[in-house]
Formats: C-alpha cells, sequence, structure tokens
C-alpha cells in the first residue's frame, strides 16, 4: 500500500469530498495561495478556485460563525482555525451558535461543519500555539470531536467528519503532519465511521488509552516493554465525542490494569472522563489495580525545546507508569 | 355612520405609493405585535411564564417595516428583543405563543423559549440570547445565497449595544470585504440594558460605523414605518446588486430591558416624550390622512390583531408540556 503523510490524507479527504459534493467549500486564513501554515490545503485553490477555498481576514469569531450559518443554509463548510489555541476566539460561535443551534431550535435545523484545527506542542511555539484543549469542546453538548493519529485514520476520520450533520471539532497534530503511513488508494471507500475506537496493538497485561500524537509514543513505548515481558494493548479512541465505551470498558475487563495517556495537562483533562467510565462500569469488579493517567504537567507549555518536551508524557514516564501497573 | 370619512377608491395611493394591502399588513403586524408584547408582560406578571422576556414594545415600526419589505426566500437573524422582527418575517402567533409558556406546541417544542425562537420554514435563523450573536451567523447564511446563486439577501438586526462588539466588526469587515448580500439594521434604541448611547460609543451617530468598512450606511427615524418600507425597499435592492449596507433605525423602547427593569436609568418625562413618537399612532394617524383608511377601518384591524394575539394565548395554554424522557432529543442529528 501507498505511503503518504497525515498532511497528505487530510488534502486528498477535503479534495475529494469536495469534487463529489458542491456544497463542501473552505475558509480560514492563508489556506488559499499560501496552501495553509501547515502546507494542508496546499494546491487546492488552483483545483477549487477561490469561491470554494476562502481566504479570509483575521477574524476566527466571524469565520467560525460564518461555516455555521452556512451549514445551517444548507452549505457544508470547512473552517480552519490555524492553532488549536484560537479555539478561544472561535468559542462563542462554536460553543453558544454551532453546538446549540439544533435543540435550541427544536430540531428545525442542522449545522454540518467541520472545524479543523492543529494543536499540541513539540514545535518551540510555546505558550499560546502548542495547547491540547481538546477538552473544552469534548464539554459541550452538540458538538463532536476527533483526533487521528494516522494518514489513513485521518483521511477516513475527515470524510466522515464532512458527511457528518453535526459541527465536528477536527484536532489535526503539528507533529504528525509530516509522519507517513499507509493509505489506501483514491477511489477505494476509505471512510472510517465515528465513535469508533481503534485496538493499534493488541495485548493480555495492560490497557493503554490515548489518542493523538502520544499514541505513536505509546506504540513505541509497547514495542519496548514487549521486550520486558509487559504485553501493552494500545487502544487509538480516535473520536472522543461520541466515546467508544464498549470497546475501553472491554479491554478494562480484558486486562484489569488500565492507564490513559494523553499530552494535554492532567487536571480536567480529557483522561479524567475516560476513567470515569471505566470506573462507573462493569469493568471496575475486573480491575486490578487503580486507573492511571500519565498527562501533560499542569503548566503552559514552556519555550525551551527540553523543558517543552519534558512537560508531556516522555517514553520514559510511560514505560515506568505501565511496569508500576503490572507490579 | 358617525365619524367616518368618504374613503378613496382602492386604486388611489398616497404619494409614497405603497399599495393599501401592504400598509394594512403593516399596521395589522405593528399592532399583533404590541399585543403580543403586552400580553406576554401580562402573563409574566401573573407568573405563568419562565425566564424573563425583552418586550419591543415602541420599537414595531422597526421589526416589521423591514421584514415587510423582504422576499420569501430572504434570510433573517434576529435579535432577543425580536418578537416584532419575527413576527414581520411571517412567523405564526400561536406558535410563537407557545413557545413562550415552554410548551411541546412552541417553534422549538419549549427547548428555546422566546430568546430562541426561530421558523427556517420562512427564513428566520433564530433569534440569539448573545448580543451580537446572530451577525457571523447573517454572513454565513448570505455566503450560502451567494455560493448556491441565490437572487435573495440576509437581513440582520442587531443594537446598539451590539455594535461595541467584536463580533460587529468581524461581521460587517468580512461582510463588506466579501462584498455579501447582507443588509445589517442596526435598532438604535438608545440603551443597551442602562447604557446609554453616549456611553456606548464616541460618535453622535452610528451610521458613521459604515464608513470604516466602505459601505453604504442610512440613519433615519425608527418610528416611521412607511418610511422604513420603503427604505428597506430600497435598501434590499441596493444590497443584491451591491454587496452589504447599514440601515440605523432611531428608535425607543417603552418598556425596561427586561421584566425586571425599573427603568431607573432614565427619567419618566424621557420615556412620555418617546411615547408621543408612538409609531403605531403615527401610522395610524398617516393612514386615515391620506384616505388609505377609515378609523373604523383602523379599528376593525387592531380588533383582529386582538383576537389573533387572544387565540394564540389560548392555544398555548391548552398545549402540552415537553415530556421529560425526551429532553435530550435533538442534541445531535
Amino acid at each position: 500500500m501507498r505511503e503518504i503523510t497525515y498532511a497528505d490524507a487530510i488534502r486528498e479527504a477535503l479534495s475529494e469530498e469536495m469534487r463529489a459534493d458542491p456544497t463542501v467549500f473552505l475558509l480560514g486564513e492563508d489556506i488559499g495561495i499560501y496552501g495553509g501554515a501547515f502546507g494542508v490545503t496546499r494546491g487546492m485553490v488552483q483545483e477549487f478556485g477561490e469561491e470554494r477555498v476562502r481566504d479570509t481576514p483575521l477574524s476566527e469569531h466571524v469565520i467560525t460563525g460564518a461555516a455555521a450559518g452556512a451549514a445551517l443554509t444548507g452549505m457544508r463548510p470547512v473552517v480552519e482555525i490555524m492553532f488549536s489555541d484560537f479555539l478561544t476566539i472561535a468559542m462563542e460561535q462554536l460553543a453558544n451558535q454551532a453546538a446549540k443551534s439544533r435543540y435550541q431550535f427544536g430540531g428545525q435545523a442542522s449545522v454540518p461543519m467541520v472545524l479543523r484545527t492543529a494543536g499540541g506542542s513539540g514545535t518551540g511555539a510555546a505558550e499560546q500555539h502548542s495547547q491540547s484543549l481538546e477538552a473544552w469542546v469534548c464539554h459541550v453538548p452538540g458538538l463532536k470531536v476527533v483526533i487521528p493519529s494516522t494518514p489513513a485514520d485521518a483521511k477516513g476520520l475527515l470524510k466522515s467528519a464532512i458527511r457528518d450533520p453535526n459541527p465536528v471539532v477536527f484536532i489535526e497534530q503539528k507533529l504528525l503532519y509530516r509522519q507517513k503511513g499507509p493509505v489506501a488508494e483514491p477511489g477505494k471507500d476509505t471512510e472510517i465511521p465515528l465513535g469508533v475506537a481503534d485496538v493499534k496493538r493488541e495485548g493480555r497485561d495492560l490497557t493503554v488509552i490515548t489518542y493523538g500524537r502520544m499514541v505513536p509514543r505509546c506504540l513505541d513505548a509497547a514495542g519496548k516493554l514487549a521486550q520486558e515481558g509487559i504485553d501493552a494493548e494500545v487502544i487509538d479512541l480516535r473520536t472522543l465525542v461520541p466515546l467508544d465505551k464498549r470497546c475501553i470498558i472491554e479491554s478494562a475487563r480484558k486486562t484489569g490494569r488500565v492507564m490513559v495517556v494523553h499530552e494535554a495537562c492532567q487536571t480536567a483533562g480529557y483522561g479524567a472522563e475516560i476513567a470515569a467510565v471505566i470506573a462507573d462500569s462493569e469493568a471496575f469488579f475486573h480491575l486490578d489495580a487503580p486507573i492511571r493517567r500519565v498527562a501533560g504537567l499542569d503548566v503552559p507549555i514552556p519555550y525551551n525545546p527540553q523543558l517543552e518536551a519534558a512537560v508531556v508524557p516522555t517514553l520514559d514516564k510511560i514505560m515506568d507508569a505501565a511496569r508500576d501497573l503490572v507490579r | 355612520m358617525v365619524g367616518t370619512r368618504p374613503r378613496k377608491t382602492p386604486s388611489a395611493e398616497a404619494s409614497h405609493g405603497i399599495p393599501a394591502e401592504t400598509l394594512r399588513t403593516i399596521y395589522l403586524k405593528m399592532v399583533q405585535t404590541r399585543r403580543f408584547e403586552e400580553t406576554a408582560a401580562r402573563l409574566f406578571a401573573e407568573g405563568k411564564v419562565h425566564g424573563t422576556a425583552h418586550f419591543c414594545i415602541g420599537e414595531e415600526a422597526t421589526g416589521i417595516g423591514v421584514c415587510t419589505a423582504l422576499e420569501p426566500g430572504d434570510r433573517m437573524t434576529a435579535t432577543h428583543r425580536g418578537h416584532g422582527q419575527s413576527i414581520g418575517k411571517g412567523m405564526r402567533l400561536d406558535l410563537m405563543m407557545a413557545e413562550f409558556l415552554g410548551k411541546e406546541t412552541g417553534y422549538c417544542h419549549g427547548r428555546g423559549g422566546c430568546m430562541h425562537i426561530a421558523d427556517f420554514s420562512v427564513g428566520s435563523l433564530g433569534a440569539n440570547g448573545i448580543v451580537g450573536g446572530g451577525m457571523p451567523l447573517a454572513v454565513g447564511a448570505a455566503l450560502s445565497q451567494r455560493l448556491q446563486k441565490s437572487p435573495d439577501i440576509t437581513v440582520c438586526f442587531f443594537g446598539d449595544g451590539a455594535t461595541s462588539t467584536g463580533s460587529f466588526h468581524e461581521s460587517v469587515n468580512l461582510a463588506s470585504v466579501w462584498k455579501l448580500p447582507v443588509l445589517f439594521v442596526c435598532v438604535n434604541n438608545l440603551y443597551a440594558m442602562s447604557t446609554p448611547l453616549r456611553r456606548q460609543a464616541n460618535i453622535p451617530d452610528l451610521a458613521q460605523r459604515g464608513a470604516a468598512y466602505g459601505i453604504r450606511s442610512v440613519s433615519m427615524d425608527g418610528n416611521d414605518a412607511v418610511a422604513i418600507y420603503l427604505a428597506a425597499r430600497e435598501a434590499r435592492e441596493y444590497v443584491r446588486q451591491n454587496g452589504p449596507m447599514l440601515l440605523v433605525l432611531n428608535t425607543y423602547r417603552h418598556m425596561g430591558h427586561s421584566k425586571s427593569d425599573a427603568n431607573v436609568y432614565r427619567t419618566k418625562q424621557e420615556i412620555e416624550e418617546w411615547k408621543k413618537r408612538c409609531p403605531i399612532k403615527r401610522l395610524r394617524e398617516r393612514l386615515v390622512a391620506e384616505g388609505t383608511f377609515t378609523e373604523a377601518e383602523l379599528d376593525a384591524v387592531e380588533a383582529q390583531a386582538a383576537r389573533d394575539v387572544a387565540d394564540a394565548v389560548r392555544f398555548a395554554e391548552e398545549s402540552p408540556a415537553p415530556k421529560i424522557e425526551e429532553a435530550t432529543r435533538d442534541v445531535y442529528a
């Protein structure tokens, strides 16, 4: 199977959906001739034109709301918010308008929009350009939240997100854009449903639940732990809302030992939700150890590269936690 | 009959050229709005309604005058003080009243209440509880019209307070850069809750804001329904062909910001002065003076409005409440 980058895969998803459905269009800052801050939309304005690949003024609030308004009136917009830190600016229109329109108008309307954004640290962009804010949007009824970790998942999930009649927040990972992975040829149906987790590695001894940039790190850890005789099951959630509860509960039942790994800082992070779901399920009675979270420290992302690397879960921290769990 | 004047023939229109039937509709809807608001206020006082409400008594010419000038395919975003805008756009009194009382038969099945009232079938994309919150939605709706090559426009209502928000700035800016068919209508009632205009903005006329975006702006009497209708017809045509414009309608609300407002921030004298300029009274006087309708004919219109609102209340009061077990319906499509 051919290998393409995560960014290429996202571009393929966008392009295929735009070719198939004239109501799909893009809006965002510097997505046209510049090709997007991370190169995701490179070449697209040349293919689809400026009416459907729209460079916007610097206005996260209105471009998010205009996407919602267009979605309410027959279009399927995909709005790019350059850094997920700017969700803070988009939040009023995303949470008060897009997320609630269907419910507060009694089901008269739906908001089939996708908000794509780039999250995560590791590029030296520091405090205001490195956050992982998925917990904020997971906490808004009406939104769906997706975080892919591979090119194939990114392509398949984005196609589903665009086809979904609800507002979907699609959080891409900056450090994964250049990573290559196998993706089926175009023309093959590559859609992946939302709300379905993926067991990336089966195992018997412990369950590692993770998503986004921490997935490859956890798989790396699992490979090394296997040499120590520790067989870790690694589950990539892929969709945070709706959460694939069945998958994680079944795994917890099977192994009896659970750890959650995410880059976002620990306090009130999404890992707390995962832990609570498992603790409040039939899996509880099969647990042999408390549920562990290995998460970012409760600190803004610092600039110095060693500090930056140290404040999110490192390979060593993940492996130590796993060893601890199976002791 | 005592007190009536001979009516001119139906084909004789006053200098404004508006057909009598249209004027009757404007008058009817303005009175319906006034009766609806008064009735809602009474229901609140009687403890029959939950939450709060923001009455547009005194501002009826703005919502009705503008919306009567629209075509059926035009879209609208309304404000939290938007019952007149909603009635003007063609929404039904009974379904509005039922929503007001939180009933299952209301427009939003009791989920939205009066601040979130919507009817997508007539192009009303909802009233909004966030000041300025509907403005980006209106821009998006106009963007859809552009992409769908529709001949229609989107009307965006907002108040004087909203012109201070970042949402106003971003929305008007984007519409102006993309030349989208949005008619921005500022219902300037001189107060944002308790904040008077002089504390809200450093300029004497909000229409000056349009210049910052390079768009046409008009500032006018917000209590002259005929003038507003004519201005809106012209504005609609302009917007269809050229892109956004700003229409500032200078008016006044007779009641407080919400039902719990004791009006301590404005004088009784000021309120009484503005009540003398009541838009319904002015339209009535004009229609009679121009010979378009007799007093008796307008009395009949008012009687119909009263009946319509009474029927709406009866429908709402007899309607069932939503089912608790359906509380989470329609969070997701």
